[in-house]
């Protein structure tokens, strides 16, 4: 038998901490729902006056209400990142349209790769147990892995620093600038433009010129096999 | 016809080819822009890069050695021949399908030069070509490296000129231009390689090369490619105002060139390595060619620099431990190359020269000493007297033992390390300083590698819309052997005698030229001259008959012949001709035969290019 006096105050505590659970997520869904309305604000003011950026989202929101759709009907094997807590209903947020990834064609990377073994030994070098040599022995064949890898940048790439400032230097971020290129980190609070040290000037490809292949080549085939004859 | 949009500029060289473009709707004036043609080629089977340059390399593949769907380009190609840089790749694992220095045998006096020999020494299951064939396969590839970017302005129908070294005897001038025609050029000139490379520097000074240039200036053009060494003169004149360019000499034939000077490294450093007990085979010479190469300009880009490591990579897939690492000291380039290539001598030097052994096999007739400087030295003595003639030239001075440039020009990738170009400037300006004359300047050349298509794209650009134009004409005079009428003695060969057919100087497109001689041709039969050049016999005219002259002076060349067709004459009945010689608008020398007897008949004399010995 429950001791009333304690199951009151388990009760009383019950209460409070379904109380404090309720304040939290309610705190959460409050902020959530500012956000949402900044992004709804946001995509509705964006779809209004670009409508490329108008058909895209279309484009996407069918794909994500599909998706949505597909979470509701069979809760369990939908992995929510947040467990949404008993005594509320967590409200349906707008996401973000789904990815549009453009198919990075395989060819092109067995082809860089194809490259990199064939004047630079890449894939020999990697495929060794460096542990089996000598740093000196290590060191000789890295040489020819630079100088070659180097040849190949040089030959099919064009390749220039993101940003033109020294590097450790103080750079300043105006408000619009490209998150794409410029990563930010540290205390990042406020509104931009931000100030900040250049870490890592980057790096952007300006140009990319790999070889033509024919149709029906095997790029698979990384580095034929040579036999003497 | 309708005027040609572009002007089209061809580097045929020894190593490397390259093709350069004016378009006739953009730039004006001073301000002519160029543009080179990136060239699609073969970088591995089944892949198609784009490349500045195209290497003058054949590879005849076996044909099982490739699947055919991997070696085609972005045009209809045949598949038994590779051109370009996989042909090289390839031509370093199995040399004995590999053509290269084609250009070297085209001009070649011992040999057929139309017969299929190429690659030399191959077994005879390979299917050999000719170096003339080779010459119009790279053309042929440029030709459509050009049609499948310009559908609309093929390259046929466009103004061109091909490049050939300055020291082209008239039979590999009239070969390059018939491989030219061969892929269809129509509107063709020929142009010398370092004629080219001052017309690049021309183009690059947009116009300010009237400040930099003076009348009076002799400039030196020293153009070292990847398998030649080709010397000329031109001096700066002046004509009603304007400033006027005049070729004045040419250098002989000599095959020497920057791939010499790797070899040559790559020698240094085997030896090195066989002290240690490494043995290398052929493809890792190959690789330790290249190696020596770039660690070369590494080198001599910086001289505080020691030593530059190079590693050999293992051929089998096993990199590390399989590598094998040596280095080239700044001392080894040094001795070898800077002492070996170009190696201070004084003014009175010459290139020396060693008999060959009589049981010699037919190859290229490479260079016997490998000192640019001897031969620069040789050829600036030899050409003391060039500038006589001259307009506005002062005599040299009695003590002049060579002409005095003022100003040179460097061409060829060799002197992309400016120490090289500083230490010939530097031994040309002790020659000049012993015989008190002032330094000569060194001319600004932007694109070591380019410049000859380029200059040879803003030729045919002058050519039509006017501009500097390097007159000269025939580097050479040229001479017809005529035995002399004499008692035959026995043992002794008739006395021989030198007809100037030519003169030096004669200017393309000008007016035939005729000695009065009377020559009898033999109906049917093939008759045959005996063919010799100068290029210092400046004052022997048309029609000079040279009974004595200093053995260096006249050179023999291939021989001429002609026939005379049987038709409406009796076989072996003999007519009276004469020689006519007219330089061509093209830059080729045309011989023809002329009946006394008048009529509308002509023969053409041909340069034997068929080799002596073969007949």
């Amino acid at each position: 038998m429950p001791d009333p006096q304690s199951s009151a105050a388990q009760r009383l505590g019950n209460a409070a901490r379904l109380f404090l659970t309720w304040l939290i997520a309610a705190a959460k869904w409050a902020g959530r729902m500012l956000r949402r309305l900044g992004i709804a604000l946001m995509v509705f003011g964006r779809a209004l006056y670009d409508p490329e950026f108008g058909l895209a989202f279309n484009r996407g929101f069918s794909r994500g209400s599909e998706a949505l759709a597909r979470q509701a009907q069979p809760p369990a094997a939908a992995p929510s990142a947040t467990p949404i807590p008993a005594p509320l209903q967590e409200p349906v947020r707008p996401l973000l349209p789904a990815a549009t990834l453009d198919k990075a064609p395989p060819d092109s990377a067995l082809l860089l790769l194809g490259l990199f073994q064939k004047e630079a030994r890449l894939v020999d070098f990697l495929q060794q147990d460096v542990g089996d040599y000598s740093d000196q022995q290590v060191g000789a064949a890295a040489r020819v892995v630079h100088q070659g890898l180097r040849r190949v940048l040089d030959d099919h790439l064009t390749i220039a620093p993101v940003r033109t400032e020294p590097e450790g230097g103080r750079v300043t971020l105006p408000a619009g600038f490209d998150p794409a290129e410029v990563r930010i980190t540290g205390q990042l609070v406020g509104e931009p433009p931000f100030r900040g040290t250049l870490i890592h000037a980057g790096w952007r490809a300006t140009d990319l010129r790999l070889p033509k292949v024919v149709s029906g080549r095997d790029l698979s085939i990384l580095a034929a096999a040579e036999v003497e004859l | 016809m309708s005027e040609s949009r572009y002007f089209i500029g061809i580097d045929l060289g020894t190593t490397h080819c390259a093709l350069a473009f004016i378009d006739s709707q953009e730039g004006d004036g001073d301000d002519i822009v160029d543009a080179t043609l990136p060239i699609p080629q073969l970088s591995a089977p089944g892949e198609v890069s784009d490349r500045p340059l195209l290497p003058s390399f054949l590879y005849l593949p076996h044909p099982e050695e490739f699947r055919p769907v991997d070696l085609t380009l972005p045009w209809p190609s045949d598949p038994s021949r590779i051109t370009g840089e996989l042909a090289r790749a390839q031509g370093s694992t199995t040399p004995i399908r590999l053509v290269s220095s084609a250009k070297s045998w085209l001009c070649h006096p011992d040999l057929d030069r139309r017969a299929a020999f190429l690659p030399e020494g191959a077994p005879d299951e390979v299917t050999k070509i000719s170096p003339f064939a080779a010459s119009v396969q790279y053309l042929s590839h440029l030709r459509e490296a050009w049609n499948v970017q310009n559908p609309q302005d093929l390259l046929e129908a466009q103004e061109v000129t091909v490049t050939v070294p300055a020291s082209f005897d008239p039979a590999a001038r009239e070969l390059t231009a018939e491989a030219a025609r061969a892929i269809g050029i129509a509107n063709l000139v020929l142009l010398e390689e370092p004629q080219a490379a001052l017309y690049s520097w021309v183009n690059d000074s947009h116009g300010d090369w009237r400040t930099q240039a003076r009348v009076g200036d002799i400039i030196l053009v020293v153009d070292v490619g990847g398998g030649t060494t080709d010397l000329s003169l031109i001096a700066v004149t002046e004509e009603e105002g304007a400033l006027e360019l005049t070729r004045i000499a040419v250098g002989d034939h000599i095959l020497l060139g920057g791939d010499n000077m790797d070899l040559t490294l790559a020698h240094l450093v085997r030896a090195k390595l066989k002290g240690d007990g490494v043995e290398l085979d052929r493809w890792q010479f190959q690789a330790l060619t290249y190696g020596c190469r770039q660690a070369k300009e590494t080198l001599l880009g910086d001289p505080d620099l020691n030593s530059v490591p190079i590693v050999v990579p293992s051929r089998g897939s096993r990199l590390i431990g399989g590598s094998i690492r040596t280095d080239l000291t700044q001392e080894e380039v040094t001795r070898t190359l800077v002492e070996g290539f170009f190696p201070e001598v004084a003014a009175d030097a010459r290139p020396v020269f060693r008999a060959r052994s009589a049981l010699t096999q037919v190859s290229l007739p490479y260079a016997q000493d490998p000192a640019v400087t001897r031969h620069l030295a040789a050829f600036l003595a030899r050409q003391a007297g060039a500038t006589e003639d001259l307009n506005g030239f002062t005599q040299p001075s009695p003590g002049a033992s060579f002409l005095h440039p003022t100003a040179i020009l460097f061409n060829g990738g060799v002197f992309k390390p400016v120490v090289l170009q500083d230490r010939v400037m530097g031994i040309i300006n002790a020659w000049l300083a012993a015989e008190q004359a002032p330094p000569a300047r060194c001319l600004d050349a932007r694109d070591l590698d380019l410049a000859v298509a380029r200059g040879a794209a803003f030729y045919a650009h002058a050519r039509r819309h006017g501009g500097v134009r390097i007159r000269g004409g025939t580097s050479h005079a040229y001479y017809v052997g005529i035995e002399a009428a004499a008692p035959a003695i026995p043992g002794l060969d008739p006395e021989l005698h030198a007809l100037c057919v030519v003169h030096l100087g004669m200017e393309e497109g000008s007016a035939p030229v005729s000695p009065p001689q009377e020559f009898g041709l033999v109906v049917g039969e093939l008759v045959r001259f005996r063919f010799f050049s100068s290029n210092v016999r400046r004052d022997d005219q048309v029609g000079e008959l040279l009974t004595d002259w200093p053995a260096d002076e006249l050179t023999e060349l291939d021989e001429i012949q002609t026939e005379l067709p049987a038709e409406g004459r009796k076989r072996g009945e003999i007519v009276p001709v004469r020689l006519e010689a007219q330089v061509t608008e093209v830059g080729t020398l045309e011989l023809t035969a002329i009946p006394i007897a008048g009529g509308s008949e002509r023969w053409r004399v041909a340069f034997n290019t068929r080799g002596t010995g073969a007949g």
